[in-house]
């Protein structure tokens, strides 16, 4: 293999069969470029489509009532559904070992707020300390909703990002008083979100605050879960189905219902997520594995034409002395330096076109920073360098084989 | 330096077999110029693919030198065929990217001699064929006599024991043919042993003992006397 002498040989005879050697290098540059840059395209696809998702906060349920569609256990059907602190306080209690967080949510819309000169209408909602994380709030000043305030039902709020500029303008709101329902609010943090103007124009209150306001009921609206994430995806689609039939029993819905509860979460959302992305991947892998066996047939042919080509050479030279093993290694040596040399250069070549690409796809073909990791690039090139060795092995070793004298007489 | 005995050789066809060699005894003793004739069937090429190694028999001995060539491997016969033969062939047989320089050496390369020493070596033996200064060029560059001469030289410079030429004249013109075969008698002359198959009789009888194949058989093996080529 270090022989110098059998590489000048080779040397002598690529550099002496420059078609040949272009030929049999373009293919595998070819075949490694077509793998990195759609192996890279594929991966911005997914690069994309994971970006659409990463905004969810994943180990969330929202759990919100329904009516029923079926009469059961006594009850008539399209009976309203109702949750009040007991059932929080029973799901919190039941589901420990899943919940890392518990909120309820009243929603009340378009309710006039007011300071000083300044008044708007907006949305409110009542909360617990935990909705911050469901929302992925950001607090821009002051602080959020906390379980003291649920206890001691503060009449605190926390307004959004659009709402302090409506009412207050440039004015710090921190510690002002808002009016709203007749009665005054205090505001006690700012926050801003990523969901768009729609979400900074809420504001939030403690929920058992809006409870006794609302007459003294204690319906707590939708009911939002966030789980541990430690439970894992199979823990939390098992968590979801015990919550079901949990909810379902202890509201007497018949448990065929589609109606009563509507239970939605971001493990089932991320299955269907996940499911796709699987697919993609999958789809990612066969176009690689394709273009890379599509290169591998393409070396294989062009061995087969590089010996088929040589065979009167290989005969001359085992006439004179050469041995089947030195015929078969001069073969062999030559392709994997030509497939080593320029399956590199192909790799680099489609490595920096993909990164030439940069994000110029994003807009019209959802392609975000397209890329090959190098040690998928290096084992395709290396696959292909082995593959490539093997396909020029065979017909190599079948030249070695032929007698000298049926290769001469091959005119 | 060559003894045949009662060699035979058939080949498979089908489910017969075809007789070629029909049992060969003939000697060749060291620095005769031997020509085989016989027309096209008569088993003359296939005595010379056995005599250079490339087939094997199936019955009797081949000894050549004092080392009986029997069924040898491939690798084996690769050796002895670059130890103690060398080929001229009626097509030349050059390596058309290499020039005449390279073709030369490529027997050396094969022995492991270094490489400063072989192009010394194949240099020397290009100058003894007339071509020294053709040793750059492509042998596309050659007229087929030069080709030819190119093609004597890399069969010498291995210094082998025997010469083996399958029609060397056989692509050539009357001229250069004789050309050709003045240089195989100076070859000749200085002791090499050469074995020529020809069905040109004029060329036959520049050798000094003709051997006549007719069905794979020798119907003749007679010393003659040696016209000069030129």
């Amino acid at each position: 293999m270090f022989n110098r002498d059998r590489w000048i040989e080779i040397f002598e005879t690529i550099s002496k069969n420059k078609l040949r050697t272009a030929l049999a290098g373009f293919t595998v540059a070819l075949g490694i470029i077509i793998f990195v840059v759609l192996y890279g395209l594929g991966n911005g696809l997914e690069n994309t489509f994971q970006k659409f998702f990463k905004d969810d906060q994943l180990n969330t349920i929202w759990i919100n009532p329904g009516r029923t569609s079926k009469p059961y256990a006594g009850f008539e059907s399209n009976r309203r559904i109702e949750f009040d602190n007991d059932d929080l306080a029973e799901i919190s209690e039941k589901f420990d070992f899943f919940i890392e967080g518990i909120t309820p949510r009243i929603t009340l819309t378009g309710r006039n707020i007011s300071y000083k000169l300044n008044s708007n209408n907006f949305s409110v909602r009542g909360v617990g300390p935990s909705h911050k994380t469901n929302e992925m709030t950001i607090m821009m000043q002051g602080r959020y909703i906390n379980q003291a305030d649920i206890v001691n039902k503060e009449r605190y709020v926390v307004i959004g990002r659009l709402v302090k500029q409506d009412l207050f303008g440039n004015e710090d709101p921190i510690g002002k008083f808002i009016n709203g329902g007749g009665r005054t609010w205090k505001v006690i943090g700012v926050y801003q979100d990523d969901g768009g103007d729609n979400e900074e124009r809420i504001i939030y209150a403690p929920y058992t605050t809006v409870q006794s306001i609302q007459r003294g009921t204690d319906d707590v609206g939708s009911i939002i879960i966030t789980y541990k994430p430690e439970i894992g995806f199979e823990g939390a689609i098992e968590f979801e189905k015990q919550l079901k039939s949990f909810i379902k029993n202890r509201k007497k819905i018949d448990p065929t219902d589609p109606r009563g509860v509507f239970i939605r979460s971001a493990s089932s959302d991320l299955k269907e997520n996940q499911d796709f992305t699987r697919v993609l991947k999958i789809i990612i892998s066969f176009v690689g594995f394709g273009t890379l066996f599509a290169g591998v047939i393409g070396i294989s042919n062009i061995m087969v034409y590089v010996v088929r080509e040589r065979t009167k050479e290989l005969g001359i030279r085992k006439a004179i002395g050469a041995t089947p093993k030195s015929i078969v290694w001069m073969v062999l040596q030559e392709s994997i330096f030509i497939t080593t040399i320029s399956g590199y250069m192909g790799m680099f070549a489609g490595i920096l076109f993909l990164s030439s690409l940069g994000n110029t796809l994003e807009e019209d073909f959802y392609i975000t920073d397209p890329y090959v990791d190098f040690n998928t690039a290096v084992f395709a090139t290396i696959m292909l360098i082995i593959f490539g060795g093997f396909a020029g092995f065979i017909p190599a070793r079948r030249a070695a084989k032929i007698k000298p004298i049926e290769a001469l007489n091959d005119k | 330096m060559i003894r045949i005995e009662n060699l035979h050789k058939s080949y498979p066809m089908g489910n017969r077999s075809l007789h070629v060699l029909k049992g060969l005894n003939f000697n060749v003793e060291e620095g005769e110029l031997v020509a085989i004739m016989g027309s096209s069937g008569s088993g003359k090429s296939t005595l010379l693919n056995i005599l250079g190694m490339l087939d094997n028999y199936d019955e009797g001995s081949y000894t050549l030198g004092d080392v009986l060539i029997k069924k040898m491997d491939e690798t084996k016969a690769a050796k002895y065929r670059n130890k103690f033969l060398g080929f001229v062939f009626q097509s030349f047989n050059l390596i058309n990217y290499k020039n005449a320089l390279e073709n030369v050496v490529l027997p050396l390369y094969y022995q492991g001699v270094s490489r400063k020493e072989r192009e010394e070596k194949a240099l020397k033996y290009l100058d003894d064929v007339g071509l020294k200064e053709w040793a750059n060029h492509l042998p596309t560059e050659l007229s087929g006599g030069q080709k030819q001469r190119v093609a004597i030289a890399r069969a010498m410079v291995g210094e082998p024991k025997v010469l083996l030429a399958d029609e060397p004249t056989g692509a050539l013109d009357s001229k250069t043919s004789k050309e050709v075969m003045d240089l195989i008698q100076k070859i000749n002359k200085g002791g090499k042993t050469i074995l020529l198959v020809t069905h040109e009789e004029d060329i036959a009888q520049m050798c000094s003992r003709i051997v006549r194949l007719k069905d794979g058989v020798i119907v003749e093996d007679k010393k003659i006397k040696q016209k000069k080529a030129l």
